[in-house]
């Protein structure tokens, strides 16, 4: 199975529609360790997205590039430039082609967690986003690589950033604004890993 | 949650359009993307100095706009930072021709957009420099944090530039004095209360009648500790002492003391503060040669206060009291 700009398009929304439904639940993970505000941005900047998709660009990679630059500019905090950067080094990694499989669909995660290490300097463990995206980005190469389709790909990918994020519940946080409270951060789950394992499920929910 | 606000999705705007009107004659105010200009900007010749952050810290940063200050401030949503659109726009048109320095607070959001609208900004051809400031000693500076945070030396950073600037001071020069600034300035806060951000509409932590967050930064964030609340000498030593401690400030070193309101706590209670301030800095031979006191960079309507001490030396303190013209600080004009 491929999934085609349309497609893309249509996951998109339903990752707008998911976010806005956890809004308060990102808030208050947020709240428990930041400033409680993780939520809100991602929702705004995914609602401003979905009303961009009135007209669908015309490749996967399109679509990619206009969420990345919608979140950039939309968002603000940490999570536009790093939800920015993921996507448009995703797209990059996707290119112009009509339609992507499932080696295309782990490469371009590949991409997105190379891009938010490189941006936000987090490593495994630091406590954020990257301990979802690392596992789940291993899981998708291993189901491409024995030529998995698209939505074997993505549920690999999913199921391996819920565990990710789960695991950041016993981290101390080194990066991000939780790390000002050293100890006091242990025994919570880190918004940024949470969304992303949240984003993940709704994109294989919509791949089949 | 009680708050002068129609619709908490545009209070940043709509706080924005009351700037406008208030301070017409300084500030001219753009919306799309938000940024608040300088009445006269460009300058011709002149380093642009901007600066930004999440709103919420008020008078920071709009309210230092101005002759002898910002040219330039892009008030993100509330405690969020601005995009790299607002900053590239403030870039736009502030810039004299002369480059543009761009202050920024250590937190990991403001860092990474100012760092995305940097490198916009100069692919159109404007030299844009970054200067990061990170005060806060309450935040060790370590591998194991994001680094200190950049809190009330802020305000000075920005004054001090901002005279240099007007004075007709080169982008390198600005840039120089503003890491020379960066290096002597040291800053603590605490919070008695919390604060309460208006699309969350709850506070961000909750404080028992009897206890205080010490080491706290801008953010409403809860701090490094929470203590029990003491008597006022004890709140002003506690966060006096890592201040001094860390520079290390020691006898006869000249500084500037700044003590800082972090929004809800009332002027009656800062000038006691300030006064005990003064005192402990007496007892070590410290001179305090200028002072600012007042709600400068303020987390909504918490209670609570920051302390933040610059080392000086004549260029500073003849940049400090250059005449400035802005909403929130104007002397000397």
């Amino acid at each position: 199975m491929e999934c085609t700009a349309e497609s893309v398009a249509e996951a998109m929304r339903a990752v707008a529609a998911v976010v806005v439904e956890h809004r308060e639940e990102l808030n208050r993970l947020d709240r428990e360790i930041g400033d409680g505000d993780h939520g809100e941005n991602l929702a705004r900047g995914l609602r401003a997205l979905e009303s961009k998709l009135d007209e669908v660009p015309s490749s996967p990679g399109g679509v990619l590039r206009l969420a990345a630059t919608t979140l950039i500019s939309t968002v603000g905090g940490a999570a536009g430039p790093l939800y920015g950067t993921a996507f448009l080094r995703a797209a990059t990694s996707v290119g112009d082609v009509a339609s992507v499989d499932g080696e295309a669909v782990a490469a371009a995660l590949r991409a997105a967690l190379d891009g938010v290490v490189a941006r936000g300097k987090a490593a495994l463990g630091d406590k954020t986003m990257v301990d979802a995206l690392t596992p789940a980005v291993a899981a998708a190469e291993s189901v491409a690589v024995t030529g998995g389709g698209v939505a074997e790909v993505l549920a690999a990918a999913a199921e391996a950033a819920e565990m990710g994020a789960d695991s950041t519940v016993r981290m101390v946080a080194r990066k991000g604004r939780a790390s000002y409270l050293g100890e006091r951060s242990e025994g919570h789950l880190d918004p940024g890993a949470r969304s992303t394992a949240l984003v993940l499920r709704t994109l294989a929910g919509r791949a089949r | 949650m009680k708050k002068i606000i129609n619709d908490p999705a545009t209070v940043v705007v709509d706080a924005l359009r009351g700037m406008a009107l208030a301070h017409a004659d300084l500030l001219e105010v753009r919306y799309d993307p938000a940024v608040v200009l300088r009445a006269d900007a460009p300058v011709s010749r002149k380093v642009a100095v901007i600066s930004g952050g999440g709103s919420g810290h008020e008078p920071l940063h709009g309210g230092f706009v101005g002759r002898g200050m910002l040219d330039a401030a892009c008030p993100g949503p509330v405690f969020t930072s601005p995009t790299p659109d607002q900053v590239a726009a403030a870039v736009a048109r502030t810039d004299g021709g002369a480059g543009a320095l761009l202050i920024v607070k250590n937190y990991t959001g403001d860092v990474l957009n100012f760092e995305t609208a940097g490198e916009l900004a100069a692919a159109d051809g404007v030299d844009v420099r970054t200067v990061v400031i990170d005060d806060d000693v309450a935040v060790k500076d370590s591998l194991y944090t994001a680094g200190r945070r950049g809190v009330g030396g802020t305000v000075l950073l920005e004054k001090i530039v901002g005279a240099a600037a007007e004075r007709g001071v080169d982008l390198d020069g600005c840039e120089a004095l503003a890491r020379r600034v960066v290096g002597q300035v040291r800053s603590m806060g605490l919070a008695l209360t919390a604060c309460t951000v208006p699309h969350a509409g709850e506070p961000s932590f909750t404080l028992a009648d009897d206890e205080m967050e010490l080491g706290i930064g801008i953010h409403g964030e809860p701090g490094r500790r929470r203590v029990a609340v003491g008597t006022a000498d004890e709140m002003v030593r506690a966060l006096l002492e890592p201040v001094l401690e860390d520079l290390p400030f020691g006898e006869g070193d000249r500084v500037l003391l700044f003590t800082n309101s972090m929004g809800g706590t009332p002027l009656i209670e800062l000038y006691l503060a300030h006064g005990i301030a003064e005192r402990l800095l007496a007892e070590r031979g410290i001179v305090v040669e200028r002072r600012l006191v007042g709600p400068y960079i303020t987390s909504l309507e918490m209670q609570g206060m920051s302390v933040t001490l610059l080392k000086l030396d004549d260029e500073l303190v003849e940049l400090w009291d250059a005449p400035v013209h802005t909403p929130a600080l104007r002397w000397g004009v």
